[in-house]
């Protein structure tokens, strides 16, 4: 680890004022990580843990989650278990109870990818170090990405929670020094294009207070799914938070989204729309999977991603859709 | 105390810089930068370090070390320089600041790409040397002939230890003398290395380890911090300690090898089997040779006439392996125990009567009597406790809630290791005893069953002993490898205790003035006509997603026969954590490489996968507490730290089939290779 300088933000708008070139500290689980094995050095860390952000409720229709908000949580929530049962799940099934105890849902937003090669400073990577090259692409790479890849980058997406907020057309609140904004969560993550180095849209000090999870009779239904190679404390080889509303056997409404194959999480509206009105079968979803898995590129090691994915984004929508118990 | 928390005035703290590369030669080391760092003392390189007084390669029979001496890097992760600072974080950032410079040569780390140059290599290991290859009969006609056979090659990755406690050494120097506190599992083999690496008498050098963080046979080894951090601390005048960090566990300081191994079955239509082949390559570095026993359980495990074992050794640019927790026999039962398996589904015979069918009364190698052999009574009381008779015989859909759930079982076997050993035993005139012996504790519990086995020996209450250990001024004990130390260590304690125990009556019971006996065992020439193992069943359940591959242990239980057990909740988490660890090789262990960069890149504990509690349902060892042996040794011991693992994997390999119709020959069974 480096030096840094440490500072502690009384309010959101000291926060803002002093944001620039800082890195926020929430609950630490992912940035100190990071800087303890020099992936991430910033000179300067700004805690913005004891903010007022904590609060979670449901208000005109959505979830309100603030930025700070534990995963624990949001998780044993009971409007969100009741509301939006798949985020619940989302957030259970990822790292350890002691992790979630203290990571944040703005946090969990930002999370950073679990590649191997992004971790390790004897390999070369551009999301690390923009332009250094990535050793990822011919190398070890079972747990990479199959979509939304990039001949820079196939770093996968490793948040559990995204998945689900995705599903769920979730918005994420930040303020800046421009003021306050809202962002589709489809558009806080980057695609790694070009420049894997860029991971978010967000601006320069600006800061996320939190998540609008509209709520309605789809977000009752959701449902994650995560497979994985060990029960617990593992990241998914794939995944997929799905949410299915079904009347006299056919898909009136249905959403789904894709982890652990994914630069981002993953959905394909094209995919969500070719079930609507059609039977609520396992045909209907596999072949929604299959649209949603159209143009993966898969590399040596993560071939079985694209038949595993489109297994677990069935199970998935089987799941919501009450096809199973 | 752990070996690196000693309080030591004026210590300094090393951070061990590590190779990128897997090959290469060293052309510079630019230390500048770390040097200019607050608390930075100094960077030791291979241009910089002292030269060894006992020559570049102190050779003790023990892992050759790489210790600035010379400038190759011959794998990735080697140890290239040390940063020494006034704290551990300084140091750190100084390691990280150093820069290597390095010409890079050609490598290898597939197995693949070397077996063309396959050799045999004869094997080594605690219960001393056998030949690479055995042949018994006429293998190759009666494979010829068979009417049944399974031939097939199964397949184990290189896996690490990964200890929670990771290595480290505090090396102490006083004019001459050494003194070094070390996580290690055999103090007097790392006081070996260092009296030689620095041209010492051995009894200049002392090592002292109180307790360790688990072993798992990586602590076994002097291997190179632990001479660097002598180096430095000679080299600087002042105490250096050293800690591997977590990804410096992956190279440094060994790993089980990959093994590949071709097993070839038959039996006649009876289920005797007639033939049994089992041909072993594993895995080594460039610079030393370890070599996995994998084809050593089919010497002893089955009755058959015609049985041919071979082992193999390939090269390639990685660190050394070593001794990983029943080294050959948990490889090589998943390999034999898999293929059994297989040909007794090929012949329609319940897998526990295949195995009773093939029982062997004596040792089918070398025709010697078992010392004790319990099995049979494992297998029923194995069977027993796990419902085994309401097994589903063909793999078919066995649903519950949604899930397959298959069943499999395996014998479980490892050798009853016993070495010289002794220790000393003290009565003070309050009563109070001192019994010691320069042992370890690896975390099997030495401390407590050897203050039992004193108490009882001598006639006095256990709370009027203590056991102390771990201190080469201490009567010599082995290494804690092998599941030697139970055996061997009690057995000197008794002989001590005994021969204290005469003393004390010769004198009329308590003394006035301290009163101590000496103990020392040997294995006696009476042993050697015997065979000596340990034995059990393991018998697994799972549940197998079936559209998405993942699996679940939902019950393991394993029945053994292990001599005296001296104590039964140690001996039950010593086979339970064995057993775990089965679930481990099975489903999830697996140090991954980069090929291109020969690197292992799955280098922490999220990445290295074991079991998690979810992982973990329902582990139910059962033993026999005591299987008479009077010729195993003097304490009628067989050490139980190992054969918990052994059988383990092939047990749930073997449900997993049951469950799917699947046969997975590659570990670890994970869920792509069930889709």
């Amino acid at each position: 680890m480096r030096l840094f300088t440490f500072q502690r933000a009384a309010s959101v708008d000291e926060a803002i004022a002093s944001g620039a070139g800082a890195a926020f500290l929430a609950g630490g689980t992912n940035l100190v990580d990071l800087m303890k094995i020099e992936v991430l050095n910033p000179e300067r860390v700004l805690d913005v843990s004891r903010l007022d952000l904590a609060k979670i409720e449901l208000r005109e229709g959505a979830l309100q989650i603030g930025a700070l908000a534990s995963n624990t949580a949001v998780a044993e929530h009971g409007d969100v278990r009741r509301a939006a049962p798949g985020l619940s799940e989302a957030l259970l099934s990822g790292a350890s109870p002691q992790l979630r105890n203290a990571a944040t849902v703005g946090g969990n937003l930002l999370q950073r990818t679990r590649c191997a090669y992004y971790r390790d400073l004897g390999t070369r990577c551009n999301k690390r170090e923009a332009g250094s090259g990535c050793d990822a692409l011919d190398g070890w790479t079972r747990m990479h990405a199959i979509l939304g890849v990039s001949d820079k980058c196939i770093a996968a997406h490793p948040s559990d929670m995204c998945v689900a907020l995705y599903a769920l057309d979730a918005t994420v609140r930040v303020r800046g020094p421009a003021g306050e904004r809202e962002i589709p969560i489809g558009e806080l993550h980057l695609l790694p294009g070009d420049h894997p180095e860029r991971e978010f849209s967000l601006q320069p000090a600006e800061l996320i207070t939190g998540v609008r999870v509209p709520i309605d009779a789809l977000a009752a239904r959701s449902r994650y799914v995560k497979v994985r190679d060990r029960q617990s404390y593992a990241f998914a080889l794939a995944s997929c938070a799905a949410a299915v509303q079904v009347e006299g056997g056919a898909v009136q409404a249905a959403r789904f989204a894709l982890g652990g194959v994914g630069t981002k999480p993953w959905r394909v509206p094209e995919a969500e729309r070719s079930m609507q009105g059609r039977p609520a079968t396992r045909e209907t979803f596999a072949r929604a999977a299959e649209i949603a898995l159209r143009g993966a590129t898969p590399r040596r090691d993560n071939a079985f991603k694209v038949e595993l994915a489109k297994r677990t984004a069935v199970r998935g929508l089987m799941l919501s859709a009450g096809a199973l118990s | 105390m752990y070996s690196y928390e000693w309080p030591v005035p004026g210590i300094l703290y090393g951070v061990l810089v590590t190779s990128n590369l897997a090959k290469g030669r060293i052309t510079a080391v630019d230390s500048a930068a770390a040097e200019k760092e607050p608390g930075v003392i100094a960077v030791l390189t291979p241009f910089n370090a002292m030269k060894l007084p006992g020559g570049a390669k102190p050779d003790t029979g023990d892992r050759v070390v790489q210790v600035f001496q010379d400038d190759q890097i011959l794998y990735s992760n080697q140890p290239v320089a040390l940063a020494v600072a006034d704290t551990f974080e300084r140091a750190l950032h100084a390691a990280a600041l150093v820069r290597v410079s390095a010409q890079p040569l050609p490598f290898t780390v597939r197995m693949a790409d070397e077996l063309h140059a396959a050799f045999p290599h004869d094997i080594r290991n605690a219960a001393g040397s056998r030949p690479a290859d055995q042949l018994r009969g006429d293998v190759e006609t009666a494979l010829r002939q068979a009417e049944h056979k399974v031939e097939a090659v199964y397949e184990t990755p290189p896996e690490t230890h990964n200890p929670l406690e990771p290595h480290a050494t505090l090396a102490v120097w006083s004019g001459d003398r050494l003194t070094v506190y070390d996580a290690t599992q055999g103090i007097f083999g790392v006081r070996k290395k260092l009296a030689k690496a620095f041209a010492l008498p051995p009894g200049n050098v002392r090592v002292i380890t109180k307790y360790v963080g688990g072993g798992f046979g990586c602590k076994g080894s002097a291997w190179s911090h632990v001479v660097i951090a002598a180096l430095a601390a000679k080299q600087l005048g002042r105490p250096v300690k050293i800690a591997l960090t977590r990804p410096q566990m992956f190279g440094i300081v060994g790993g089980r090898p990959q093994t590949q191994q071709k097993i070839s079955l038959a039996a006649d239509k009876d289920g005797r089997l007639i033939a049994l082949r089992h041909e072993s390559i594993s895995t080594t570095s460039r610079f030393d040779d370890f070599i996995e026993p994998a084809a050593l359980v089919s010497r002893h495990q089955y009755q058959c006439e015609n049985v041919e074992t071979k082992h193999r050794l390939v090269r390639l640019d990685i660190g050394t392996p070593t001794f990983m927790r029943a080294p050959g026999e948990s490889s090589g039962s998943f390999a034999l125990e898999s293929a059994i398996d297989e040909l007794a589904h090929e012949l329609g015979i319940d897998p526990v009567d295949f195995r009773l069918k093939n029982y062997a009364e004596t040792d089918p190698t070398e025709g010697k009597p078992f010392s004790s052999k319990s099995l049979r009574r494992c297998y029923e009381l194995g069977a027993e406790r796990f419902g085994w008779q309401k097994r589903t015989r063909r793999p078919e859909l066995m649903l519950r809630a949604g899930k397959l759930v298959g069943t499999g079982m395996a014998t479980a076997s490892y050798p009853a290791n016993y070495t010289k050993a002794s220790a000393l035993a003290r009565m003070r005139p309050d009563g109070t005893v001192l019994v010691q012996s320069g042992a370890v504790d690896i975390g099997g519990g030495t401390y407590t069953v050897m203050a039992q086995v004193a108490a009882e020996t001598l006639g006095v209450p256990y709370e009027k002993v203590r056991f102390d250990l771990g201190d080469t001024e201490m009567p010599e004990a082995p290494r804690s490898g092998g599941s030697t130390t139970a055996a061997s260590v009690a057995s000197a304690v008794e002989a001590a205790c005994r021969a204290l125990r005469q003393k004390l009556d010769a004198m009329g019971g308590r003394p006035r003035q301290p009163v101590e006996a000496f103990g020392e065992v040997a294995p006696s020439e009476e042993r050697k006509k015997y065979a000596l193992h340990s034995f059990g069943a393991q018998f697994a359940e799972v549940e197998v997603d079936p559209d998405l591959g993942m699996v679940r242990v939902t019950r393991l239980v394993g029945a053994f026969a292990a001599g005296r057990i001296l104590n039964a909740t140690l001996a039950r988490s010593q086979f339970m954590g064995g057993m775990v660890w089965g679930i481990g090789m099975a489903l999830h262990e697996h140090s991954v490489y980069d090929e291109k960069l020969g690197r292992i890149m799955t280098r922490d504990l999220a990445d290295y996968h074991v079991p998690s509690h979810k992982d973990v349902v329902i582990v139910d060892p059962i033993f026999i507490p005591v299987e008479k042996d009077e010729i195993v040794d003097p304490a009628g011991v067989k050490g139980i730290g190992e054969i918990g693992i052994t059988g383990a994997a092939a047990a749930i390999a073997n449900a997993v089939f049951n469950a799917t119709g699947k046969r997975v020959r590659a570990l670890p069974i994970t869920p792509d290779k069930l889709l």
